[in-house]
């Protein structure tokens, strides 16, 4: 009898409660979502949500690693675009251009993205206003390069190969790369000395770095990868829609941000988990989507939208009573 | 004369906003084929009151060591609702405007009251909120139009007897009666001792949730006031998530330009105004000299990141590294 407490103990010390919300809210909305229609239950519509849940899933990987260091990036819109945009650069090189597409704009996310750090960790400026002007320069880039409109590239064989394809089982390769980013998430954030590095950090930096920890070095590192998830997350993107376009990014900070927080991860950084951040994905991804199946009007969708986030904040996203 | 050293140092952020924006915009008017005369003169400030009043909104927030992103949509909610009931008779305009202004002080006393009461982190409760108020704003104007009783709205947008910008006299007005009277209250300094150290302003006995309360309050008031002029500007009202979002970003860019810490505690509202001016001056240097417009979005950006980056020289007087982690 007393065994068994002892191990629902440590088996409720594993299981992060917001996680565990928010995968209740999930089954909750699909149940909610089976009233109006049975599809909601079916194999195929739960894998198309995968499917389009992992965009969003690799944005809010990036942006809850930042979240840990108790950071934001705000640069996410434009990072996404600039993944989905740079395509015309790295093809006009011929036929290595094609095979080095992906990396080449996964690249250039790094590249922003580790300016962002060392913003952030050697000039001290604050994350919230320093990414918010690599934003703005990501965006005068893509403006620059393109004339303003949408470039008249179309997407390598590659991208659309990763982002709408389907190899095993009829499971979409774009669940694949969001399990093979998470898993190495998870590897990292537990299983490494840069995992305990980002928890210390976000807890306190001037206590990690008299522990010994490079800390301006790991925050810059997360940031760059933050950027890298990014314009992977864009490469994706123009994959799906075979097309990059200007502020194709702008309808995915938000919703990052939401799902990280629903997930459990302290937006003042040193808690959360990566199983919460899935949760957090799959219930604002599933939200959407009913909303949208609905034929709600756009305005209903807003105050739906914002009034679910708020509920659910109230419900478990409170922070301790301060003093 | 101690008290002016003080009031020197305190206000530094400020100053150095104000005196870069006197460069600025004395370098763009002797740029102009016009030079400076009344037109020119109202157009720049009907361009740049917005986000200035905007930018005020986000100084009472990120005093308390807060952020409100539901600023700019704030904004547009007002400027939806303006363009429905500020119309007819000179009676009922007043009676939308009155409106309009406690729809935005509702709106920010929500915000307030999420934080305070609801216990949720600033960020992120705005965030929502602001999807809550385009909704509504999408709902009052599904597709932009619209109207706005024009006698109120030349008015307030035209020349004042002496060739002074109108709106001028709004911001000032909105100073004399909003600022002035915040930062001179037992709650304006509570805000500014929060921003500080929340503990040690607890720990003074300080009416905390009030202060921030009314933080909150005032930010939506602001913005309403904002979108209300928005809508005399253009006389008509959009329910746009593009104009929204980018206001809120704008807004935290002004107040940083403004000297206004993003940590809390330190700025002024009059910082921001400059700010927002200095942002919006940015914009019509590179129309003057002929830029190509494809490089303005970029020029913005990266003088926006230099001038954030000035700050970085405060480094180089560090004594001791542990200092860089405050």
């Amino acid at each position: 009898m007393s065994a068994q407490m002892t191990r629902l103990a440590t088996l409720t010390r594993y299981v992060d409660p917001a996680a565990a919300a928010a995968f209740g809210c999930v089954i909750i909305l699909l149940l909610l979502g089976s009233l109006y229609s049975s599809s909601f239950l079916s194999p195929e519509y739960l894998l198309q949500q995968l499917q389009v849940g992992a965009f969003l899933g690799l944005i809010a990987t990036g942006m809850m690693l930042v979240f840990l260091l108790g950071q934001i990036d705000l640069s996410v819109p434009w990072l996404v675009t600039v993944g989905g945009m740079m395509s015309t650069a790295a093809a006009g090189w011929g036929h290595w251009g094609e095979a080095f597409a992906i990396p080449f704009r996964i690249g250039c996310g790094l590249l922003l993205g580790l300016i962002n750090g060392i913003g952030v960790a050697y000039l001290r400026v604050p994350s919230m206003i320093f990414t918010l002007g690599m934003n703005a320069v990501a965006q005068g880039l893509m403006v620059i390069r393109t004339g303003g409109f949408a470039p008249q590239d179309h997407s390598t064989e590659a991208m659309h190969f990763l982002a709408t394809g389907h190899s095993l089982f009829g499971i979409p390769n774009a669940l694949f790369v969001w399990i093979a980013v998470a898993l190495l998430t998870v590897f990292m954030l537990t299983r490494t000395t840069y995992g305990r590095a980002v928890y210390a950090i976000g807890n306190r930096e001037r206590a990690a770095y008299l522990s010994g920890i490079p800390t301006q070095l790991v925050v810059m590192a997360t940031f760059a990868a933050s950027g890298a998830l990014s314009a992977f997350a864009g490469v994706l993107l123009a994959g799906y829609s075979t097309k990059a376009y200007q502020a194709m990014g702008d309808p995915y900070l938000l919703p990052a941000i939401a799902a990280v927080v629903l997930g459990g991860t302290n937006i003042l950084g040193g808690r959360g988990s990566y199983l919460g951040t899935v949760a957090g994905v799959l219930l604002i991804t599933i939200l959407q989507s009913i909303l949208s199946v609905m034929q709600m009007e756009e305005a209903g969708r807003q105050l739906i939208y914002g009034s679910v986030i708020i509920a659910m904040l109230l419900a478990y996203g409170r922070q301790r009573r301060a003093e | 004369m101690r008290d002016g050293h003080y009031w020197i140092a305190e206000n530094k952020g400020s100053l150095l906003a104000f005196v870069l924006f006197l460069v600025m915009f004395s370098f763009y008017v002797s740029h102009h084929p016009a030079g400076l005369n009344a037109d020119v003169a109202t157009t720049a400030a009907n361009k740049g009151v917005l986000l200035a009043l905007v930018a005020m909104a986000q100084t009472f927030v990120v005093i308390t060591a807060g952020i409100d992103l539901s600023v700019g949509m704030v904004f547009v909610l007002a400027n939806c609702l303006a363009s429905s009931i500020v119309v007819g008779s000179p009676l009922e305009s007043m009676v939308g405007v009155a409106g309009v202004l406690v729809a935005g002080l509702a709106c920010g006393a929500l915000n307030g009251a999420l934080v305070i009461y609801g216990r949720l982190q600033p960020i992120v409760a705005t965030l929502a909120t602001g999807a809550i108020y385009f909704g509504l704003a999408l709902w009052l104007r599904p597709v932009p139009g619209g109207d706005v009783n024009s006698d109120l709205a030349d008015m307030l947008t035209d020349q004042l007897p002496g060739g002074i910008p109108a709106v001028l006299a709004v911001l000032a007005a909105v100073v004399l009666l909003v600022w002035i009277p915040f930062r001179r209250s037992l709650l304006g300094r509570t805000a500014y001792a929060i921003g500080s150290s929340e503990q040690a302003a607890f720990m003074s006995g300080l009416p905390l949730g009030r202060a921030k309360f009314l933080a909150y309050a005032l930010s939506g008031l602001l913005a309403s006031i904002g979108g209300l002029m928005l809508t005399f500007l253009t006389y008509s009202g959009e329910a746009s998530a593009m104009i929204g979002g980018t206001y809120t970003l704008n807004s935290i860019a002004a107040v940083v330009l403004g000297g206004v810490s993003l940590f809390g505690g330190a700025g002024s509202a009059i910082g921001a105004i400059f700010g927002a001016l200095v942002l919006r001056t940015i914009g019509d240097l590179l129309f003057v000299f002929d830029f190509d417009p494809l490089w303005q979005p970029l020029f913005q950006g990266v003088i926006l990141l230099a001038a954030v980056s000035l700050g970085s020289f405060r480094l180089l007087r560090m004594r001791n590294r542990l200092d860089l982690f405050g």
